[in-house]
């Protein structure tokens, strides 16, 4: 490849799929609202049952 | 009272789901193509630029626009906009949220069933033993209706129904159990395909398998900057118009999944891992597998020629062709994993389709989810037809062009509007920010009131006064022509009327005629469908009223 295009090309392959994984993990790493949230699944998990409304 | 009580499983459900809405094939399809057509390399850069200051503020707005309607038990764009705004008329705007998100499902649901259908071909190795323009035909006859492979009649139709029932099928589940699943499916395995086919298009070798080029001219092709068209209007309109079918906003989908979304709880991060999780696949998967894999076996001059008719006749005539340049074994798998990610691509996306109507339907009358999803299926399946019956004619492409690309920038800029001048940006700023799991810097509260309603009206007027053949240049200079592919020209049929005066040869008249007969009959039969909506919109507006609701 030329060296123009690669350039492009690994510094927009590099910015699109960091940023990408930094907000993925950003979202997972997130501690979890109180309760009542909007997610379903976590309303069985320990601890989070009876917490209520801030 | 509204009988939807639905909630998402999990946030990364809600994120996957929300990224599988905005992946779509043109993720695969049309970006490449784009890129190509407009400076290569250097098509990134407004592109980017687009995605900063156009996608990402319309993400937030309707992110936030739906979380907000959510509050007031709103699932749909009439009256999510309603409570933003005082005129009552807002809830009209609001109707495209809902009329185009059907509209396009009746032809995208057809799309869709073409990758299911290529899908099971690739399997049995249907192209295993055709050549290149066997495989080209094979489409034509497909399209055409005319007999397949598998011997059963009329397949593209029996394909499209099933389709449209694993659709139904899967909404009916409700959110958690059938959208959200299907996306926590869907999504990981289209990136595991996207990545093997991704490596395969990166890795051709000229004399192997083949190939006559290395896959460094595919990427020197797609990639090298050509600064000079950095200042061509053009190139910054495919751009803009770029960021807005890859993230599909405009559309109403994603007010409808975030209306789902508690007010407590986070939309800033949501929408920005959801978004740059499209820009992933679109950028650095889709950018891998079309444009090098053809290059590689084409070379640059017939590729340029293929592009010119866009990316689906690449996808569909010649992709399934080249793959089986790797052996029969290779062709078949890579055929099941470039239409099956198509497919979850397509899949993922005509579910959030579904919802604004099925949403609608639960707030305003009460039905119940299933009634509501099966209600969507009959509607899509009877407007979906004639885009199957009647392809040929263009029926297809009328669908796509009002409902799939000039109702998106009309919905866009009135939405932007609305939140940033008539909700205000100070209530607006704080629906992003309430809640927020990351800082959303203060220089988007000038961005979303300012740059992006001014770049969606730029948009918009480009569209409308498009100029002779793009040559920007020459409008501004004085001599403002519009092409035939400006809205006021496709309004008056002006291309086709051209095309008309200069046949000569009787079938071609003929053909012509038609063609022009199916154009306007599908655009009547659009806005009749914007106007029943209207008037359910203005029938569920007088129940509240009724009700005391309002």
């Amino acid at each position: 490849m030329n060296t123009a295009a690669l350039v492009v090309m690994l510094t927009t392959l590099m910015l699109v799929t960091g940023l990408m994984l930094y907000f993925f993990w950003r979202v997972i790493s997130a501690p979890p609202k109180p309760e009542p949230d909007s997610f379903l699944n976590n309303d069985e998990e320990d601890g989070r049952r009876n917490r209520k409304p801030q | 009272m509204s009988a939807n009580k639905e909630s998402w499983g999990s946030r990364v459900g809600l994120i996957l789901a929300m990224a599988g809405n905005a992946v779509g094939l043109g993720n695969f399809l049309r970006f490449p193509v784009q890129a190509v057509q407009n400076g290569g390399g250097a098509f990134i850069i407004p592109y980017l630029i687009c995605f900063l200051v156009m996608g990402i503020p319309l993400l937030w707005i309707e992110w936030s626009m739906g979380r907000f309607g959510g509050k007031y038990g709103h699932h749909s764009t009439p009256f999510i906009v309603d409570t933003m705004g005082k005129s009552r008329l807002w809830k009209y705007i609001g109707v495209f949220g809902i009329w185009t998100n059907i509209a396009v499902a009746s032809y995208y649901c057809y799309l869709e069933s073409w990758t299911l259908s290529y899908v099971f071909h690739s399997v049995v190795g249907t192209f295993s033993d055709l050549d290149q323009e066997g495989v080209s035909n094979f489409f034509n006859t497909y399209v055409s209706l005319g007999k397949s492979t598998f011997g059963i009649p009329y397949e593209p139709i029996v394909f499209f129904v099933g389709c449209l029932l694993l659709n139904t099928w899967i909404l009916s589940k409700g959110l958690a159990s059938g959208v959200e699943r299907v996306a926590k499916i869907g999504m990981p395995l289209l990136i595991f395909f996207g990545i093997f086919l991704a490596f395969k298009g990166v890795t051709i070798e000229a004399g192997e398998n083949g190939a006559s080029f290395d896959s460094a001219v595919g990427l020197n092709f797609l990639w090298t900057p050509n600064f000079e068209e950095l200042w061509s209007p053009t190139v910054w309109l495919a751009a803009a118009g770029q960021i807005f079918f890859t993230l599909s906003v405009g559309m109403g989908t994603v007010q409808c999944y975030a209306s789902y979304v508690r007010s407590r709880d986070d939309i800033a991060l949501n929408a920005m891992s959801a978004g740059w999780m499209n820009e992933f696949v679109e950028v650095v998967l889709g950018g891998a597998i079309l444009i090098p894999i053809s290059i590689g076996y084409l070379g640059v001059d017939r590729v340029t020629e293929l592009v010119q008719s866009g990316g689906l006749g690449l996808g569909f005539r010649t992709l399934p062709y080249l793959f089986y340049q790797w052996g029969d074994f290779l062709g078949a798998l890579a055929g099941f994993m470039w239409f099956g990610l198509l497919f979850f691509a397509g899949i993922t996306s005509s579910l959030a389709m579904g919802t604004p109507w099925i949403g609608f339907l639960q707030d305003e009358f009460g039905w119940r989810r299933k009634s509501a999803a099966w209600s969507f299926g009959v509607i899509v399946l009877v407007l979906g037809m004639p885009t199957v019956l009647f392809f040929k004619y263009g029926v297809f492409d009328e669908y796509d062009y009002w409902a799939g690309t000039v109702s998106l920038v009309v919905f866009a800029l009135c939405e932007s509007i609305l939140f940033a001048w008539v909700f205000g940006m100070g209530n607006g700023w704080r629906e992003i920010t309430s809640g927020a799991d990351i800082n959303v810097p203060g220089f988007y509260r000038f961005i979303i009131k300012f740059i992006t309603p001014l770049l969606l009206i730029w948009v918009f007027l480009g569209s409308l006064f498009t100029p002779l053949n793009n040559d920007w240049g020459k409008a501004f200079a004085g001599n403002w022509v519009l092409d035939n592919g400006s809205i006021i020209k496709k309004i008056m049929n002006s291309g086709l009327k051209e095309q008309l005066a200069a046949a000569t040869d009787p079938a071609q008249i003929e053909m012509l005629q038609d063609t022009m007969f199916f154009v306007n009959a599908s655009r009547i039969l659009l806005l009749g469908v914007w106007l029943t909506l209207a008037l359910l919109v203005y029938i569920a507006y007088k129940k509240r009223v009724r009700e005391g609701r309002i």
